[in-house]
């Protein structure tokens, strides 16, 4: 059961009770210049498909690559425009609001160094900040606030980073303290773990089989975005469907923001999402991934609102370990890929475009003849953010924030 | 050691313990129904319980907070209604207007409600602690029990005998402890007698306001009899439903019951909370029950019909018949019932021979591992696979209460179901807690492990192959909790 307090330190006690740490010390990053900057960084874990959340409408050979399951301006619902080549899903309004106000910017063909396609070494790599698996247990963010304190950049009495979940993100881990908070609500399996369980049964139970595939078609018919308030979600009655989901982000989402809005709180916090690995019926247009897309937008909507004043000194990062394959596979989904998109928000943001060096989705242009081409490293990206928005010294960041990246340069001019 | 006696040791611990946990099958060796007969031998005790209140200290505990909370509540209101009216008068005298006067003297009658019970809700109710501190021994006792088929007879004997908390929260745990748990190994009359005679069951069904029409508080009262304790003792506790009494076999059980009650907690500061026989609630003269006339005048009379239905065949038979579908199937073999009713009759209700008579039936080993796990089993199986041994009683109740069974709770006399056709439609819920709980403990649990060393590998290969392919550590430490191996024994 979700329930259990398994190892005797404060930190897992603390998750374990759900309960939200109380803190005193006043982390204030770059104080000196009267700014009081915010960063979250979210983790979709499970690989996001980059093309099925913002398609290069212009590109000649997309709708070959994808066919009916390609976003389209003409779809049905139609994509959302962003410039002459991208639209973006239409599950995300918000996104498209934030971006058309300039206070989001999306960067396409993007990968981490890692180059492989293991989830857990994908990700191991996307929050240590390393160049390989397996290096380290301490995430980047975490390094990144350890060299702001050692350089006077924070509040010397201490600094602290926020993670939601149950399990503190790598991305967070290490050296400088964390603390944590769990959200009350249960977070449904993933419909990719349903299905391999129906699977299962399938072989083993049929009267377990049936007694599942029931309770997924429930799910699936109360599971339209937009039906109901998912903040009135019970979790004790509600049907597993995406409203659960859509009221989970949400929750956690808005309530990091709550934290990191307060005067006293903490500064950087990260977070993850699972359920990405859309590898049956993926569902780009009206589906398991539109539905996800729809959730994340909800919850990018409750961190805008939570943000309150902080709002316009925040920047929210959201990546993934790496994209999918460009092309639909056997069962109407995606396998595992490299590149994809990475997606920033926030008030503090220089926005309103889609930064990509578009490699093109002709089969020799494709990685390997299957994923989407990576031509911008995602550490680029991570490194501007927090050279110009959090201060952190560039040689830090090349050192110890993100080892062995001398020759990945800061992005510049990514916040305002 | 061999395959098969692998394969047995597995069954045995799903079907009569609290599922395998690491070392558990090399514990059980080659002789598995040895080891679930000698952990019948051990003391059945709860290593912490003397931490505890005893049922009677947490009744006096619970009814002390109320008392002050009460006494605050009344004192908080009369000193917002003294303001209220202070301030009132001074109104009068500035001649204020009266749409004014009315509208304030509304908002101050809220307030003097709201003052009462923001002075009542400063005392906390003390008797939600102390069913948590309970369910955290109860819960940490099976986790850490080598086989659990002693603690598995516990869950058995205390939902046969439910109470709700409900109803009675401060008592639930130490009701087990003291009634159930005490007796869970001796003889069934003494079983019978201990719960009947608790003060938590009287309270729960409702016996502390039964008294006997011609009692002297009968009569001083003009009140009478309920028959509820009367009637589920011998529908639920004993003979079984349809088994032979009749409306007027209730009605006198119910007589010879009136006086079962408890110490009032404010009389008695070092009883209250205790069972008493209190003879002016008492129905007085013999009563009739099942064709036998008992013509004891106290206690006594109660305690003798107790002791005939604990010795009647029909409750030989129900015992034996739900012991069985509890542990083995849902329809057991007709055979094994009438062993262990056989056992129950020649033995005068010995509760650890008739368990060993299962055990040591070839019937109970050739069953299908078919029977869906309770939620509260299947939880803690989950649990121990992992090794963890140490709850979050907040979390882990909270589970319990997402999965349809909460602990101590069950919504009536008659405890929690025992067949699958309840249970099953909540096999998704299972799936979210399942998932939850992989969630957390997966930087620490790796679920190959868990086959291979837990289990033995004794894991269908459709599992085994699901876990390897999973996309995450989670998802398969999911998977393997909801597989059939895990939901069924």
């Amino acid at each position: 059961m979700g329930v259990v307090n398994h190892l005797p330190t404060r930190r897992e006690l603390l998750a374990g009770s759900g309960a939200l740490f109380a803190w005193s010390q006043m982390p204030r990053i770059a104080r000196a210049e009267g700014r009081d900057p915010r960063l979250l960084v979210i983790v979709l874990r499970g690989a996001l498909d980059g093309l099925g959340a913002v398609a290069p409408v212009g590109d000649p050979d997309w709708v070959a690559l994808r066919g009916d399951r390609a976003l389209v301006l003409d779809g049905k619902p139609p994509a959302l425009p962003l410039d002459a080549f991208f639209a973006l899903n239409p599950a995300m309004p918000n996104l498209h609001r934030l971006y058309r106000s300039g206070k989001a910017a999306i960067v396409h063909a993007v990968a981490t160094p890692y180059r492989e396609r293991s989830h857990f070494d994908g990700q191991d790599v996307l929050e240590s900040g390393m160049s390989k698996p397996g290096v380290t247990a301490s995430g980047w963010l975490n390094r990144a606030l350890l060299a702001l304190e050692s350089g006077g950049g924070v509040d010397p009495r201490g600094s602290r980073a926020l993670g939601i979940g149950s399990v503190t993100p790598l991305v967070v881990r290490g050296s400088a303290p964390v603390m944590t908070w769990v959200p009350q609500r249960l977070l449904p399996a993933s419909e990719d773990t349903q299905s391999r369980l129906l699977d299962l049964y399938q072989h083993t139970d049929p009267k377990l089989a049936t007694v599942l595939q029931a309770r997924m078609k429930l799910a699936s018919l109360g599971g339209a975005p937009g039906t109901g308030d998912p903040m009135s979600d019970d979790p004790t009655l509600a049907p597993p469907g995406i409203a659960r989901v859509r009221a989970y982000f949400a929750e956690a989402a808005g309530t990091a923001a709550r934290y990191l809005a307060k005067p006293d709180g903490p500064r950087v916090g990260a977070m993850g999402f699972v359920g990405w690995d859309t590898h049956i019926a993926e569902g780009a247009v009206s589906g398991q991934l539109y539905n996800l897309l729809g959730a994340l937008d909800g919850a990018f909507a409750a961190i805008e609102t939570n943000m309150g004043e902080a709002w316009k000194e925040t920047v929210v990062a959201v990546v993934t370990e790496f994209g999918r394959t460009a092309r639909i596979n056997g069962t109407q989904g995606t396998d595992h890929g490299t590149g994809t998109v990475a997606f920033l928000i926030g008030g503090g943001l220089a926005g309103g475009r889609v930064i990509a060096d578009w490699p093109g989705l002709k089969p020799a242009q494709l990685f390997e003849d299957r994923d989407l081409k990576p031509t911008t490293d995602l550490r680029a990206v991570l490194k501007g953010l927090l050279r110009d928005h959090l201060r952190v010294d560039e040689k830090v960041l090349a050192d110890a924030v993100f080892p062995g990246s001398a020759d990945v340069k800061p992005m510049g001019g990514l916040v305002g | 050691m061999s395959n098969s006696a692998t394969a047995e040791a597995v069954l045995a611990l799903h079907r009569f313990g609290m599922g395998p946990r690491p070392g558990s099958i090399a514990a059980l060796g080659s002789d598995p129904r040895g080891a679930l007969i000698a952990e019948l031998d051990r003391p059945l005790g709860l290593s912490a319980a003397a931490s505890l209140p005893t049922s009677a200290k947490a009744y006096r505990t619970v009814a002390d907070a109320n008392a002050r909370r009460t006494a605050r509540a009344k004192q908080a209101q009369q000193q917002a209604k003294k303001q209220q009216m202070a301030s009132a008068a001074s109104a009068d005298q500035a001649q204020a207007q009266p749409d004014g006067q009315a509208q304030g003297y509304g908002q101050e009658k809220d307030a003097a409600e709201m003052a009462a019970k923001q002075a009542a809700d400063a005392i906390p109710d003390p008797g939600r602690p102390i069913y948590l501190q309970e369910a955290k021994l109860r819960t940490e006792a099976a986790l850490a029990a080598e086989i659990g088929f002693a603690e598995r007879l516990v869950w058995f004997w205390s939902n046969h005998f439910c109470i709700s908390a409900n109803k009675i929260q401060s008592m639930s745990g130490a009701y087990e402890r003291e009634a159930v748990r005490a007796n869970t190994l001796g003889r069934f009359v003494d079983l019978l007698l201990a719960v009947e005679g608790h003060p938590a069951m009287l309270f729960y069904l409702d016996n502390l306001e039964s008294m006997g029409a011609n009692s002297i508080a009968g009569i001083n009262r003009n009140r009478g009899l309920n028959e509820n304790i009367a009637r589920e003792i011998m529908e639920l506790h004993t003979l079984g439903v349809r088994t032979g009494y009749t409306q007027d076999d209730v009605i006198s059980f119910a007589n010879v019951m009136t006086g079962w009650t408890l110490v009032p907690p404010g009389a008695d500061p070092q009883h209250g909370g205790e069972f008493t026989f209190n003879p002016r609630l008492h129905e007085p003269g013999g009563q009739t029950v099942l064709g036998k006339r008992y013509e004891q005048e106290d206690v006594e009379q109660g305690r003798a019909v107790l002791r005939d239905l604990a010795a009647h065949p029909a409750t030989a038979t129900h015992v034996a018949a739900k012991l069985a579908r509890h542990f083995v199937a849902d329809e057991p073999p007709p055979v094994l019932v009438e062993q262990m009713a056989k056992t129950f009759r020649d033995t005068e209700g010995d509760l650890k021979l008739v368990a060993i008579a299962m055990v040591s039936s070839d019937e109970v080993w050739r069953a299908a591992p078919a029977k869906l796990k309770r939620p509260s089993e299947w939880g803690v199986g989950m649990v121990r696979a992992t090794g963890i041994t140490q709850i979050d009683p907040v979390l882990y109740t909270g589970g319990q209460q997402l999965l349809g069974e909460p602990l101590w709770r069950p919504s009536a006399p008659k405890g929690y179901p025992d067949d699958e056709a309840s249970w099953i439609d909540g096999v998704g819920r299972r799936l979210d807690v399942a998932n939850n709980f992989a969630e957390r403990i997966v930087g620490m649990v790796d679920p190959q492990a868990i086959i291979e060393d837990v289990f033995a590998s004794q894991i269908a290969s459709e599992v085994k192959q699901a876990v390897g392919r999973a996309e995450s550590r989670q998802q398969a430490l999911a998977l393997l909790f909801m597989s059939s191996d895990f939901q069924r024994r």
